[in-house]
């Protein structure tokens, strides 16, 4: 930021006030969101999901539970970016725009903690001896 | 905002006044399933997870409620959401395909490439076909294994 002078007010800034980042996370998480959310389809499709056994032990998986995990992050990562331009399109009025964004903020967030917990559980159960159920 | 402030200026005309083109229903349906995929493709994915994390019983209970219900005699509930899980789950993998596929154009747009009238509407049909067919695709392959 410049102090004041008209190209120093909009350098690195668009009408939005945070010029290009957010464009730029949204497509470094959609580029990785294609091999991440391409590896879980596959892995569904090919996964016995009615075989709790079967899932489970897929999900136990280091490398899984570690793709899985970078899964969460990069796309609640993504659709906080994609969420928050409907708002801005769509919500008018400060208040309830600003709730929707916090509201948004909560999900984005709270889902990704949810997931990545799960993972963990799921991985470091039988280790700490966890009985079922707690979700 | 805009709307709330008195204005005499013209107002753009709203969707319905517009001819529907390709590149317009593309650019319509990216943001229709990415919010679709944001909104219940997560929730479904963090409640599959969650059920799975919770232990056999959480996840038979999770595919009683989405995906078939073993029991003899099933509720009016599960009968219901049999159908509404499949229903969902048929639509966020055309969702997903979707998203995809006009994710990809516009990484192709991004670089300045595409924009010409013609092969804009030719990529535009082809994502709009090709996540149809996808989607088509996976639950045939489905369906054959289930078979």
């Amino acid at each position: 930021m410049g102090n004041g002078t008209h190209l120093g007010k909009v350098r690195g800034l668009g009408s939005s006030g945070h010029g290009s980042q957010h464009w730029l996370q949204q497509r470094l998480t959609a580029l990785a969101n294609i091999l991440l959310v391409g590896f879980l389809f596959v892995s569904l499709i090919r996964l016995p999901l009615g075989d709790h056994a079967a899932v489970l032990r897929w999900a136990s998986n280091p490398t899984v539970a570690l793709a899985l995990i970078l899964m969460v992050v990069s796309v609640f990562w993504h659709l906080r970016l994609g969420l928050t331009v409907l708002i801005e399109d769509y919500v008018h009025g400060e208040a309830t725009r600003l709730l929707s964004l916090v509201l948004l903020n909560f999900y984005a967030i709270g889902g990704a903690a949810y997931g990545i917990f799960a993972i963990v559980r799921i991985v470091l159960a039988p280790a700490a001896g966890l009985a079922p159920g707690g979700m | 905002m805009a709307g709330n402030e008195p204005s005499a200026r013209p107002r753009s005309p709203h969707l319905q006044v517009y001819k529907w083109t390709p590149a317009m229903a593309v650019s319509i349906l990216h943001r229709a399933s990415g919010d679709g995929l944001a909104i219940v493709g997560a929730c479904m994915f963090l409640w599959w997870l969650g059920a799975l994390a919770a232990g056999p019983d959480a996840y038979a209970a999770f595919l009683a409620c989405v995906w078939h219900d073993p029991s003899p005699e099933v509720g009016i509930v599960h009968q219901i959401t049999n159908i509404v899980g499949k229903v969902v789950l048929v639509g966020l993998t055309w969702a997903f395909f979707q998203h995809l596929f006009s994710g990809l154009r516009h990484f192709v747009l991004d670089t300045g490439a595409g924009y010409e009238l013609k092969t804009n509407k030719l990529w535009s049909i082809v994502v709009i076909t090709a996540g149809v067919l996808a989607t088509a695709a996976t639950w045939l392959y489905i369906m054959a294994g289930a078979l």
